[in-house]
């Protein structure tokens, strides 16, 4: 008798896993639809790269070309230039601009006063917020050559006003400085938890070795941090190859385009304005597959340098 | 507890708030020189004489702003692409990230990786065009809010919460007392989550506001254009309605217009600034909780 019940119970219990699992998987229904829409349909379009697309022939009826639009790529007359452009961007960003929060989250753990160290981080934070289109407006009215308030200010000191945007010469250093304006406070937030995370023991220990604070910050802050930083550090090295689309676009015009034209803006020429469907798929699928060499061989590294790893 | 400071010590902070102010300087003076401009007269603004304070102080630019119809419709679609999307995208991440965040999940460990597979492939700007110009979607408002549906980061980030921060013991507790996963996710699990919902539609709100790349890639009707089109119009392309027609007060009408950019950011990203001071403690909270792995 009891063991029957158990049985009941337990066919009812498996019953009941079942019709839970059924509606797990139902709920996932939405967000599988979505991912094989956008993100695997799209792959499969990845063969456009080896075809001449022909709306009226499909996909698959279209002719198949082999490495034609690779080749056209290597023998265009501007394709060091964009690989350069998108790479240098990147390196500028990471060499000048990758140290900066660092120094930031350094800065506002060792601020005396809560409050202080409160404002500091909420003012650093805001730039993060403001869109790629008003901070590009934003660069456009400071660096206007004749009223900007930049050349202003140069012309007050007696300087000659500069096109920072009208020549291909500063775009770069442009792009990188707006960059880190931009950007370090909000980076600096995982540091800045990387340090709270260290033992206050440690420091206590230090000090009572004879350690001022710029030993302290030398010696405990920054061993404390480095896996962070590692593990950033390769992240972002892993990314080299893959900067955004918008500030490069909305920030280019004729002047610049030498320094300014990137991988991803091509593609968007090429592929959405003149329909040139088969030649910027397979640009861009020579920058995907370089991304994903790139991380994955970062993530390598990480786990047999440091120990970490992303997966 | 406090120890009389050093007199290095004392000298290490004066050193410390001196560069903390002048970082401070660095970032919001520009910010800050946007608010007085748009208030002061463009002579004053186009002639460099702005410093401190605004010059002639008065809200010219900002009644032209107000009379530029675009930025009127601009400012409707964005609002209704960030309502919108916003709901989609929480729905959908929901979705995802609860039965991927349970154990009894079939398929729990493919599935994850069909959905983390595509933050480090894709197949790139053309394929997902075509698909979204084969679904019909462009110029609609479906090409602002569905192809960026969902966002696999800020899906594991709330899958690891749900893992990390809800008891399992909980839900189990309310699967014994009757409640399917429908009910276990909408009475146990999201009440639980508000800080993560919170960071999740503020993540998500931001990025709709400040969405450009789709409206450029996918929309050609004017109608349908959200503010940052707009913005990108009048601040990097001087195409203002106001400026052009008739001949009298051109100069003015000109000068105008460039002050008139000011008070162009600010109206646009006054939403996001204004509500910035009281959710930027989610937004800090948001980027711990995707710090851990999981």
């Amino acid at each position: 008798m009891a063991k029957a019940k158990t049985a009941a119970k337990k066919q009812k219990g498996a019953w009941k896993k079942i019709k839970g699992k059924w509606q797990l998987l139902a709920m996932f229904a939405f967000p599988l639809l979505w991912y094989l829409i956008f993100c695997y349909v799209p792959m499969y379009g990845i063969q456009l790269a080896f075809r001449n697309y022909n709306p009226r022939l499909g996909y698959l009826g279209s002719p198949l070309v082999g490495f034609r639009w690779f080749k056209q790529f290597f023998s265009s007359y501007y394709w060091k230039d964009i690989i350069w452009n998108t790479f240098s961007i990147s390196l500028y960003s990471i060499v000048i601009g990758f140290p900066v929060p660092i120094i930031l989250a350094i800065i506002i753990n060792e601020l005396p006063g809560r409050k202080f160290k409160k404002v500091l981080q909420n003012i650093t934070y805001i730039p993060h917020f403001i869109s790629m289109v008003v901070l590009c407006g934003m660069l456009y009215l400071f660096l206007s050559p004749r009223y900007g308030i930049v050349n202003v200010a140069l012309s007050a000191m007696g300087l000659e006003p500069v096109g920072f945007l009208e020549s291909s010469k500063y775009f770069k250093g442009v792009y990188v400085a707006s960059g880190i304006w931009q950007e370090s406070g909000w980076s600096s937030i995982i540091y800045i938890a990387a340090l709270a995370g260290i033992d206050p023991s440690l420091y206590e220990a230090a000090k009572i070795d004879g350690a001022g604070r710029f030993k302290r910050i030398l010696h405990v802050s920054l061993p404390g941090i480095v896996p962070t930083v590692v593990t950033l550090l390769i992240l972002r090295v892993g990314q080299i190859m893959s900067i955004g689309f918008e500030k490069a676009y909305l920030l280019q015009n004729d002047l610049n385009l030498k320094s300014s034209e990137i991988i991803s803006t091509l593609v968007y020429k090429q592929g959405i304005l003149q329909g040139n469907i088969g030649y910027a798929t397979a640009v861009g699928l020579m920058n995907s597959c370089l991304n994903l060499l790139l991380i994955v061989l970062a993530n390598k590294f990480c786990k047999k340098f440091f120990e970490t790893s992303l997966w | 507890m406090r120890k009389k400071k050093s007199r290095g010590d004392w000298w290490f902070d004066l050193g410390l708030v001196v560069i903390s102010l002048l970082i401070i300087i660095v970032i919001a003076y520009p910010l800050y020189f946007v608010v007085i401009a748009s208030f002061s007269q463009p002579e004053a603004v186009l002639g460099g004489k702005l410093r401190f304070l605004p010059i002639g102080f008065n809200v010219e630019s900002y009644k032209m702003v107000l009379s530029e119809k675009k930025v009127w419709t601009g400012y409707r679609n964005t609002i209704l692409y960030t309502v919108l999307g916003t709901c989609i995208n929480l729905v959908l991440t929901t979705l995802a990230a609860y039965p991927l965040s349970r154990k009894d999940m079939p398929f729990r460990g493919p599935l994850t990786f069909v959905a983390s597979f595509t933050m480090l492939f894709g197949g790139g700007m053309i394929p997902v065009y075509m698909v979204v110009r084969g679904l019909g979607l462009t110029d609609s408002i479906w090409a602002m809010v569905i192809p960026n549906a969902l966002a696999t980061y800020n899906m594991l980030v709330m899958k690891n919460y749900f893992q990390s921060s809800i008891p399992e013991e909980l839900q189990e507790a309310a699967a014994i007392d009757g409640c399917d996963h429908f009910r276990t996710l909408l009475r146990v699990v999201l009440p639980l989550s508000a800080p993560i919902v919170a960071v999740i539609v503020l993540f998500y709100a931001v990025g709709h506001w400040n969405a450009f790349f789709n409206a450029v890639i996918y929309l050609r009707n004017q109608d349908l254009f959200p503010l940052q089109i707009v913005l990108r119009d009048i601040l990097l392309q001087n195409s203002l309605e106001a400026v052009g027609g008739d001949l009298t007060g051109m100069y003015e009408k000109v000068m105008r217009g460039e002050t008139m950019k000011y008070a162009l950011i600010i109206v646009a990203s006054a939403p996001v600034i204004a509500m910035y001071p009281f959710v930027q403690k989610y937004f800090v909270k948001g980027v711990m909780v995707g710090a851990i792995k999981g």
